[in-house]
C-alpha cells in the first residue's frame, strides 16, 4: 500500500533532520545544564565535583556578571526602540510609489547583508578619534567643537555600538512592515478620505493598528537578537568602557578563564532572561489578538 | 506650489534614507583605494585620487586572506549544501507526507531558532573536541546547523505545501512510487524556495562569528569574519585601515550583488515565517 510506504518514507526523511537538531542543539544544552551544576574546567584533567547551586548564588554577587546584564538591557531596550521608530518611518516613505522603487528598496537592504563583523570595522574607522570621516565633518560642519574619541570613552562607547546595530538590523525592521503595509486594503484609505481623514488621522486609525501584529512579530526577533548581541561590541570595544554584554561575559568566562562549569550557569541564566522577553511578548501577543 | 514643495521634500527624505544606508560601505570602499598618506590625514577627500591597489595586494600577498576567503566558501558553501539537502527532505515529509505529530516535530525544529548561539557554546565546544572535529571545516558546518536548518525546514515547509496535490496523485496513478513523486515532481517545482533558502543559509554561514571564532585556531580553517576582526591585532598604533576596508569590500560586494539581483527572493524568504497569508 502506498500509505505505509508513505509513512515510512516520511519517518526516513524526517530522521536525519531529527538527528541533527538533537546533536547540535539538545544534546549539547543537555550538557550546558549538566556542567552548570559543576566546577569544570574546560581543559581540566580533574575529574569535575558537583557543587548544586554554588555556581549561580557567585553569579548573584558577581559584579562582572551584574554589569553585563544592565549593558545589555540598556542596549537592548535603546537599540529596539529606535529600530522600530526608524523602520516605520523608512517603510512609510518607501511604501509610497514613486520611480526607482525597487532600486531603493534593493539599496536599503545592503547594510543587512554586509557581515556584522564587517559593519562593526567600516563603523569604527568611520568614528576614528583623530580620522574618522564623523569628526572630520562634525568639526567642519561645527557640529562637533572638537574631535570626539567615540569609542574610548563609556557612553560614547555604548552609543557608537548602538548605532551600528541600528544601522545594520533597521532594514529587516523595514522589509516586515513593508510586507505588512502590502497586506493592507487600499479601499480602507480611499474610505478615510472621503470622511476628510488627516495623514496622521490615518496613520493613527488605520495603518498602525493593522500593523501592530507584525510589529511586534518583529520587535520579537529583534529583542532576541539585540539579548545575544556579541559580535559588533567585540569588534567595537571588545567589551571595554562599559559596553560588555551578557554573551561578551560568557565567552570570557568559557574560553579565556577556561571554568566550563560557571561559563555553563551564565548561559543557562542568559536563556532565562530570555524567555521572561518571550513569555511578556507572548502575553501582548495574545492580548492583541483577544483585544 | 505646495505640492511641489511637497514633491521636493519626499525627494530629499528618500535621498537622505539612500546615503544613511549606502554611504559605510562608500566610505569603505573609497577607503580601500586611498594611498596611506590620503586615508591618514585630517583634510576630508570624498574621492580616491590619487588611488591605488595597494591595500588590496596587501590583503592577498601580505596576509593570509586568500586562504581565509576559501574557508570561508567552503564552510557557507557546505553548510548550504547539508541545510538544503537535510531540509527538503524533511519538509517534503512535514509539509506532504502522512506523519503522526507533524506540529510537534515542526515547532520542535522552528524552536532551534530561539535558542542563543551562546547558549549552547560550552556543550559545542565539547562535542566537537570530543568528535575530533574542533578546528575544522566539517566541525564547523555542523554546528552551523544550528541556524541554518530550522529556517530551511520552516520556509521549505510552506512551499510544498502550496503545490497542488494532483501532481503526486497523477504520478502514484502513473506507478511512481513516493521518492520519485518527491525526487522527480515535487523537488524541481520547489526551485524558488531553494534559491531563497538556500541564499538565507549562505548569507547567514558566510556571515556568522562567534562559532569560527571559537572553534577554530590560527588561519587553516579561520572564516572571513574572525579575519577582519583580528585584523591587526599585531600594535594597537598601527591599526592597518586600508587593508581592513580593502578585506570589507572584497566579502561585502557578492553580497550586495546578491542583494541587488535576488532581492524579492531574499524579501520572501525572511517574511515567510511571520507573514500568513
Amino acid at each position: 500500500m502506498i500509505s505505509t510506504a508513505q509513512k515510512r518514507l516520511a519517518w526516513l526523511f524526517v530522521l536525519p533532520t531529527l538527528a541533527a537538531v538533537a546533536l547540535v542543539a539538545f544534546y549539547p544544552l543537555s550538557q550546558v545544564f549538566r556542567y552548570a551544576f559543576t566546577d569544570a574546567w574546560l581543559s581540566g584533567t580533574s575529574s569535575p565535583q558537583w557543587v548544586g547551586l554554588q555556581n549561580f548564588r557567585d553569579l548573584l554577587q558577581d559584579p562582572d556578571f551584574l554589569a553585563s546584564v544592565r549593558n545589555t538591557l540598556f542596549f537592548t531596550v535603546v537599540s529596539v526602540s529606535l529600530e522600530a521608530v526608524l523602520g516605520m518611518a523608512i517603510a512609510l516613505a518607501l511604501h509610497a510609489s514613486f520611480p526607482g522603487r525597487g532600486l531603493l528598496r534593493a539599496a536599503v537592504l545592503v547594510p543587512w547583508a554586509i557581515p556584522t563583523v564587517v559593519s562593526a570595522q567600516m563603523w569604527k574607522w568611520m568614528l576614528h578619534d583623530i580620522y574618522g570621516v564623523v569628526n572630520l565633518i562634525g568639526t567642519k560642519i561645527g557640529l562637533l567643537s572638537h574631535k570626539v574619541a567615540w569609542i574610548a570613552q563609556p557612553g560614547t562607547a555604548m552609543a557608537s555600538i548602538i548605532v551600528v546595530d541600528v544601522w545594520k538590523t533597521t532594514p529587516f525592521v523595514v522589509l516586515m512592515l513593508l510586507a505588512g503595509l502590502q497586506m493592507i486594503p487600499r479601499e480602507l484609505y480611499e474610505a478615510a478620505k472621503v470622511d476628510g481623514a488627516s495623514a496622521w488621522q490615518q496613520f493613527r486609525k488605520i495603518t498602525f493598528p493593522l500593523l501592530r501584529p507584525i510589529l511586534l512579530v518583529t520587535l520579537v526577533f529583534r529583542t532576541l537578537d539585540a539579548l545575544r548581541v556579541f559580535d559588533v561590541i567585540y569588534v567595537m570595544t571588545g567589551g571595554g568602557n562599559q559596553t560588555e554584554s551578557m554573551a561578551l561575559y560568557n565567552r570570557r568566562v568559557l574560553v579565556d578563564f577556561q571554568e566550563l562549569g560557571y561559563g555553563s550557569a551564565i548561559s543557562i541564566a542568559i536563556l532565562l532572561i530570555i524567555s521572561v522577553f518571550v513569555v511578556i511578548y507572548l502575553y501582548l501577543m495574545r492580548r492583541g489578538v483577544y483585544e | 506650489m505646495s505640492k511641489r514643495l511637497k514633491v521636493l521634500g519626499f525627494g530629499l527624505l528618500l535621498f537622505g534614507i539612500t546615503v544613511y544606508s549606502l554611504f559605510p560601505f562608500y566610505w569603505a570602499v573609497i577607503s580601500s583605494f586611498k594611498p596611506s598618506s590620503d586615508l591618514f590625514s585630517t583634510t576630508l577627500k570624498l574621492w580616491p585620487i590619487p588611488w591605488t591597489w595597494e591595500h588590496y595586494k596587501n590583503v592577498f600577498l601580505a596576509a593570509n586572506f586568500g586562504r581565509n576567503l576559501l574557508n570561508s566558501l567552503a564552510v557557507a558553501g557546505g553548510t548550504t549544501l547539508v541545510a538544503l539537502s537535510l531540509g527538503s527532505f524533511a519538509a517534503y515529509a512535514l509539509g506532504r507526507l502522512p506523519l503522526h505529530g507533524k506540529n510537534v516535530l515542526l515547532y520542535l525544529v522552528l524552536a532551534m531558532t530561539m535558542f542563543p548561539q551562546i547558549a549552547v557554546l560550552s556543550g559545542l565546544f565539547v562535542l566537537l573536541r570530543g568528535l575530533g572535529l574542533f578546528n575544522t571545516h566539517p566541525g564547523l558546518i555542523l554546528s552551523y546547523l544550528l541556524f541554518t536548518l530550522p529556517f530551511t525546514v520552516w520556509v521549505m515547509t510552506q512551499y510544498f505545501r502550496t503545490l497542488p496535490r494532483e501532481l503526486e496523485e497523477a504520478a502514484y496513478v502513473d506507478g511512481a512510487s513516493p521518492l520519485m513523486a518527491f525526487w522527480r515532481i515535487l523537488l524541481p517545482l520547489t526551485g524558488p524556495g531553494l534559491v531563497t533558502t538556500g541564499l538565507l543559509a549562505f548569507i547567514a554561514a558566510w556571515n556568522e562569528f562567534l562559532f569560527a571564532l571559537t572553534f577554530t585556531v590560527g588561519d587553516k580553517v579561520r572564516t572571513v569574519p574572525v579575519a577582519i576582526a583580528f585584523f591587526g591585532g599585531a600594535s594597537p598604533y598601527e591599526v592597518p585601515w586600508g587593508s581592513i576596508m580593502a578585506a570589507s569590500v572584497v566579502v561585502t560586494v557578492p553580497l550586495v550583488v546578491l542583494v541587488f539581483v535576488f532581492q524579492h527572493r531574499i524579501v520572501a524568504g525572511l517574511t515567510a515565517g511571520a507573514i500568513k497569508e
